[in-house]
């Protein structure tokens, strides 16, 4: 048996690298197990002549289509947004587009505000010290003074307008319609030891600069200096629970596939929207029939995914296409609540600058819009390196039926239960899209674009994993407390996007890292009660 | 003996005369087209996780033409790779992007396009800086987040 540590985390992504770092300077000896291994940026696909083609292979963002050794299935077939995600040390923000929005004031509010979800139990104002905290350790490029947004202060200056983000700027002044440079997690300056950005363009799959902030090269390396133990290639099962009710360990799968058992004084969970109730469904006892920390009944539901819808067309001037960052500027013209528009709460506007060759030529033949024969040629020289595309992040209401479960067939390399996944697009986000379409294709005639597309929902667009073991001081009506503790287990913790009330209408890693550092806070100052 | 994983001689040729059909080369612009002999060659050694779905592709295509596509007269041929396109899903579209992977990626191609023939790193890109006198009109409106209480 394995030594038992203090505190065991599960998953080193965004949140558990945040919360490992955090607790370091307790000094408590901090365990961390991660299924997946450290990435080599050598490898990551901007390095070589294929970088394109992998995306669709070994560096897809879908987990069923990459599927590594690193990977889990996930049985989404009863859902029209597919879950897309990354399995190692880093987790998801290796392979994330590194746009850095925060929630709204309002987002933590919205049963008061506009009547429907649940409020928050904890609001901005408490997470704002750890949002800046965050933004210094991940490292932020952007422009302070943006008025659709309480202030911040990003600590490095905001990537170029380049451009596509000037064609749309001009686009966004000629309509009256807010935009700004976008917050991003891409250096544009050298910054604590990482280089700074020189426009590899294919960021999402990884940085092979290393200037965007991955928590593999942001958190993990202080966490280690400070003596937190990492444990790569190593797979939880199940977290187990003594005669007390409380966690007492996890058994999990080493690098070697065989199984471990780790006892430990306190667990964290840090395995995203999906994995986390997996696990928690997976830990089934006498005690804990339906899944551990379940007796409200609600680990697994109420998924949000934020439905994303992208609309794009071509102009006639060369856009900055794949040769930059693909983040841009953002728009929150339509963010906060107007109920003329015929659906509570809002969505944000996020503006690319456009893609590659292959993926302009893949994604236009598969449309129709690229011709087969002796066409091809000059209609490919016409939309090549012209797209200007926007994607509209739509806020997600909590609704029970969408959920995660295990699946009854379906299970992974060892043997444990896929998750599934059961989930529709509510009315008010189906509302919500028309609008965001609607007026994203007024945005891009105004640029002069034509030919234009859409993607309705990204199916591969399932990136933000959220509200499926909600945070309330309700037992009955949450999974965790206002500071990330089980209602249920006393020393069991989560602090990933699981915990998410609502979904706000933003890409959410700064806040799912923000709350991590807020719990880890908590946990700190509670330390001789934590288990009270 | 052949292995699995590689194509069969029809394959290969149906590849090629789809590949032709697909993308012929150019003299306007001075390009191959996909059935180059090159760009059929990274085709074939890189097909890897997309083998099945490619030769599944090629095996539906064949059923559909009852010779080699190159066999047919032109007509019939049209006929054969349009009923292919409609009907072969998943598998068809899988061709077309290996297809269109590895002739997008091919140096005369891309120098056709005035692309670099090179990976993205360690070399990048120069981002123009844009018209950041754009921002000013933004600067100037009131404060648009909602307080929340």
């Amino acid at each position: 048996m394995n030594d038992p540590v203090d505190v065991l985390i599960i998953g080193a992504g965004a949140s558990g690298a945040a919360v490992a770092w955090s607790l370091a300077e307790t000094k408590m000896h901090i365990l961390c197990l991660e299924q997946g291994g450290w990435m080599k940026p050598s490898e990551y696909p901007s390095t070589g002549r294929d970088w394109e083609a992998r995306f669709y292979g070994d560096y897809s963002p879908s987990p069923n289509i990459r599927a590594r050794a690193e990977d889990y299935p996930i049985n989404d077939d009863h859902s029209p947004i597919k879950v897309v995600n990354f399995n190692g040390v880093g987790g998801s923000t290796v392979m994330y587009t590194a746009h850095w929005p925060r929630l709204h004031p309002s987002d933590f509010r919205v049963r008061t505000l506009d009547g429907v979800a649940d409020d928050w139990p904890i609001d901005y104002d408490t997470l704002a010290p750890f949002f800046a905290e965050n933004d210094r350790i991940m490292g932020v490029s952007g422009l302070a003074g943006d008025p659709a947004f309480p202030p911040t202060q990003p600590p490095m200056p905001p990537l170029p307008l380049g451009r596509s983000g000037t064609r749309f700027a001009k686009a966004m002044n000629k309509l009256g319609w807010h935009w700004w440079p976008s917050d991003t997690t891409v250096a544009t300056t050298d910054y604590e030891g990482r280089a700074r950005c020189i426009n590899l363009g294919h960021c999402t799959p990884g940085c092979a600069q290393g200037a965007k902030a991955s928590t593999d090269i942001t958190y993990w390396p202080a966490a280690l200096r400070a003596g937190v133990e990492l444990r790569t290639h190593c797979r939880v099962r199940e977290i187990t629970t003594n005669d007390e009710g409380m966690a007492s360990g996890v058994v999990y799968y080493d690098k070697d596939g065989v199984e471990q058992f780790q006892p430990a004084e306190v667990v964290i969970i840090a395995c995203n929207g999906v994995g986390t109730p997996r696990l928690l469904l997976n830990s089934t006892s006498g005690r804990f029939p339906d899944g551990l920390a379940n007796s409200s009944g609600l680990v697994g539901k109420n998924l949000m995914f934020h439905p994303y819808a992208q609309v794009y067309g071509y102009v006639d001037e060369p856009t900055d296409s794949n040769r930059a960052p693909p983040t841009c500027l953002w728009s929150k013209e339509f963010y906060e609540t107007d109920l003329s528009r015929g659906f509570v709460r809002g969505y944000a506007f996020q503006f690319g600058r456009g893609v590659g060759p292959i993926f302009e030529a893949v994604s236009s033949e598969a449309r129709g819009l690229l011709p087969w024969g002796a066409e091809h040629h000059a209609v490919f020289r016409k939309l090549n390196g012209h797209r200007l595309a926007i994607s509209a992040i739509c806020e997600d209401l909590p609704e029970e039926h969408n959920r995660v479960t295990l699946d009854p067939v379906l299970k992974d390399s060892h043997g444990i239960p896929a998750p599934r996944v059961d989930y529709t697009i509510g009315e008010n986000s189906a509302k919500m899209i028309t609008h965001a379409v609607a007026h994203a294709k007024e945005i891009l005639e105004a640029a002069g674009a034509t030919d234009i597309c859409m993607n309705v929902p990204i199916l591969y667009g399932g990136w933000h994993l959220l509200g499926t073991a909600r945070m309330g001081t309700d037992p009955e009506r949450s999974v965790v407390n206002e500071w990330g503790r089980t209602h249920d287990v006393k020393n069991l913790f989560v602090v990933d996007g699981s915990l998410f009330v609502t979904s706000g209408g933003v890409n959410p890693t700064s806040t799912i890292q923000a709350i991590a550092l807020y719990i880890a806070d908590q946990m700190k100052q509670r330390l001789a009660n934590l288990f009270d | 003996m052949q292995s699995n994983d590689e194509l069969t001689t029809l394959q290969r040729d149906d590849l090629r005369t789809i590949a032709s059909i697909m993308i012929p080369a150019s003299v306007e612009y001075g390009v191959p087209g996909a059935d180059d002999a090159a760009i059929q060659a990274d085709i074939i050694a890189t097909l890897g996780r997309d083998g099945a779905a490619v030769r599944s592709a090629l095996d539906h295509l064949a059923r559909l033409a009852g010779q080699p596509l190159a066999m047919l007269e032109s007509a019939r041929r049209n006929a054969v790779v349009a009923e292919f396109r409609t009907t072969g899903g998943v598998a068809a579209a899988t061709l077309s992007r290996v297809i269109l992977q590895c002739y997008y990626r091919d140096d005369r191609v891309l120098k056709s396009l005035n692309l670099e023939p090179r990976a993205p790193f360690p070399r990048g890109h120069q981002l123009e800086q844009g018209d950041w006198s754009l921002l000013d009109a933004v600067k100037t409106r009131a404060p648009m987040w909602r307080r929340a209480p």
